[in-house]
């Protein structure tokens, strides 16, 4: 069943949100491309959880408050927006830039979240290990290399966006250039608080990975106490809409562990 | 009008099969294919260049800055000025511009440009920009920022400039306790500030205002684009209640003037095209980087782009056609900018007579020949 489009409201900020499911609730932050469509992978979590998938502020059509300027910003936004919840109640997963805002938030109050997924996540920097430069690719490239397996920008690529659409991908470029242009894609601070990341937590990587190497996850592996690191091969940078069965039975697979 | 001298510095000994293999000739461009012995030489001959332009009666003899590109090979135009300064006597040196937000700390300009004016004794006329969206990509700074960063640089630069020191600057990019610089700019309240741009309409609106009413350049544009956009700057000053002077508009494009349109023609070819097409041209998602235009410019240039498809390269023709460079014979050349001044009123024009890969044969006759055959008719 697909998700229902809303508008939710947290403090001064509309954002535009896609729901779906029953269950406890889980908070899915997407990456720098937006929330278009209710996915496969959503639909999937929907059979286990309540699933809410807000378009970050800045991006698509929800608000661009003038003070959000940074990733602690995003951070910040969340933590409020998490604040709705009991303690301990949230699953939050995170793809990419998505990752990041829920890694961020995690080192500053984890008491409403119950189990932390990273897709893929941006944040951290490992020396000689240089992210792809996403900001120079041409569009074709940008699709191309955020899979491996390539009939899915095949896909993508073959359908001419509309004028509208065409603006709101400018829009995601732009909110996304705030956050990953300088320093690319790190917080040079994140990496030494990881450790008050206390919940449970998974990390799902691609093996396949052109935006952010792959080896990145053992880094974020061992930073994080007890959590556990999955890597899926033939995937690139998004498991979520790549191998979306993957991440979800990972994700539910945390979930019941807490059980 | 007053005759403005315009060098870029394009390293024209670049192997332009090579150039092809990359993107551009910006960010990218391997260095391996500058060579250094010859770049000495581009740089001998570009000086003389400029000191000769002042032998030749120019009023201004102008630098600009880029970074990392065969384009032009002047990252840091202040020391082409200071070798200016030294090497003239009464031509007004103009350093148009420094790319503001590409800095970490404004201050820097301040005290440079204040040097060069004392230097020279109040010759110096500057130029504030943004930078090309490439150079976003070279020097990591964040176009997101860009238009915040240009602001408050110039808002601290005109401030060390102008208040007795030590004063202090609160920003939201750029955070100075002491602003206290020494030396002081020899001209009083400062040297002239340009703004040449392409006629973004926020910049109009901002360099017209009455408590600037800087000079504004358009460059490299069509016949019909300097005159739309030099019009919107007189209508901008209206709306403010004052007249524009013609010394506050004005326009630079590249000039080739030979004995017969047909010479010129077949002389500036190579020229104008290896500049537009070889050093200029980049792939948009360089050359417009998220946040360098605002969101809605940026959503009107992307529907151009679509309704244009895809770029060819641009041919003399086509850019004398629109005007967007001034090729022929004197008479010509002297037609097309004498119309250009009288639909704009502009009081400046900056001509670039060194323009690609042009050699210094034809580029010294270009100057000479511009000199006597055009500028004396166009003076008043």
């Amino acid at each position: 069943m697909p998700g229902t489009e809303t508008k939710h409201k947290v403090r001064d900020v509309n954002v535009r949100m896609l729901r779906g499911g029953s269950g406890p609730p889980l908070l899915f932050l997407h990456g720098a491309n937006g929330l278009p469509v209710w996915l496969p992978v959503f639909e999937l979590l929907s059979k286990q959880f309540e699933v809410f998938v807000p378009e970050h502020p800045g991006f698509g059509t929800s608000d661009n408050p003038g003070w959000m300027r940074n990733i602690g910003d995003l951070a910040m936004y969340y933590l409020d927006f998490l604040d709705e919840f009991g303690p301990h109640e949230v699953h939050v997963v995170g793809q990419s830039l998505g990752g990041w805002a829920a890694a961020e938030a995690a080192v500053r109050n984890c008491s409403r979240i119950k189990t932390l997924s990273l897709l893929g996540p941006a944040g951290i920097r490992i020396k000689g290990m240089p992210s792809g430069d996403n900001f120079i690719w041409s569009p074709e490239e940008a699709v191309r290399n955020l899979y491996h397996n390539q009939a899915i920008p095949d896909q993508i690529l073959a359908v001419q966006p509309t004028d509208d659409q065409a603006d709101i991908l400018l829009t995601n470029r732009f909110a996304t250039a705030k956050f990953g242009w300088e320093p690319r894609w790190y917080n040079p601070s994140l990496e030494r608080w990881l450790h008050r990341i206390t919940v449970p937590t998974l990390i799902v990587w691609g093996k396949e990975d052109k935006l952010f190497p792959s080896a990145y996850a053992a880094r974020w592996g061992e930073r994080i106490p007890g959590s556990r690191v999955g890597i899926v091969p033939e995937c690139g940078h998004v498991p979520a809409v790549e191998k979306p069965e993957i991440a979800a039975k990972e994700i539910i697979r945390l979930y019941a562990g807490t059980r | 009008m007053q005759f403005t001298f315009f060098h870029l510095m394009p390293y024209r000994p670049l192997d332009m099969a090579e150039r092809h293999k990359h993107k551009a000739a910006w960010v990218v461009l391997p260095n391996t294919l500058y060579d250094p012995k010859k770049g000495a030489d581009e740089y001998e001959s570009y000086i003389n260049q400029l000191v000769y332009a002042e032998k030749l009666g120019f009023d201004v003899i102008a630098v600009n800055e880029h970074h990392q590109t065969a384009y032009g090979i002047m990252p840091a135009p202040n020391l082409i000025a200071a070798n200016l300064i030294a090497r003239t006597t009464k031509a007004k040196i103009a350093i148009i511009g420094r790319a503001l937000p590409l800095v970490n700390n404004p201050i820097n300009i301040a005290e440079e440009f204040a040097m060069l004016d004392n230097l020279s004794r109040g010759r110096i006329i500057t130029g504030f920009v943004r930078g090309i969206g490439n150079e976003y990509h070279s020097t990591g700074i964040n176009p997101s920022f860009s238009h915040e960063r240009y602001q408050e640089a110039h808002d601290l630069i005109v401030q060390a400039w102008t208040k007795p020191g030590p004063t202090s600057f609160e920003g939201e990019h750029f955070n100075v306790r002491y602003v206290n610089i020494w030396p002081r700019p020899y001209q009083t309240p400062h040297p002239q500030i340009w703004i040449p741009s392409m006629g973004s309409s926020e910049t109009v609106k901002w360099a017209a205002a009455p408590e600037r009413k800087y000079p504004f350049l358009v460059t490299f544009s069509s016949r019909e684009l300097v005159t739309r956009y030099l019009n919107v700057y007189r209508e901008q000053a209206k709306q403010y209640g004052y007249e524009a002077s013609p010394d506050q508009v004005g326009w630079a494009s590249p000039v080739y003037v030979a004995d017969t349109d047909e010479r010129a023609r077949k002389e500036a070819k190579e020229g104008i095209e290896t500049l537009f097409n070889d050093f200029l041209a980049v792939p948009f998602q360089m050359l417009l980087p998220p946040g360098y235009m605002s969101l809605p410019s940026m959503k009107n240039t992307m529907r151009m782009r679509k309704a244009l498809g895809a770029q060819k390269r641009l041919t003399m023709e086509e850019l004398a056609e629109s005007g967007t460079v001034i090729v022929g014979s004197p008479q010509t050349v002297r037609d097309q900018l004498a119309k250009q001044r009288d639909d704009t009123r502009a009081g400046k024009l900056i001509t670039m007579l060194q323009f690609g890969t042009l050699s210094d044969e034809l580029t010294k006759r270009n100057m000479e020949m511009f000199a006597s055959e055009v500028m004396p008719h166009l003076r008043n």
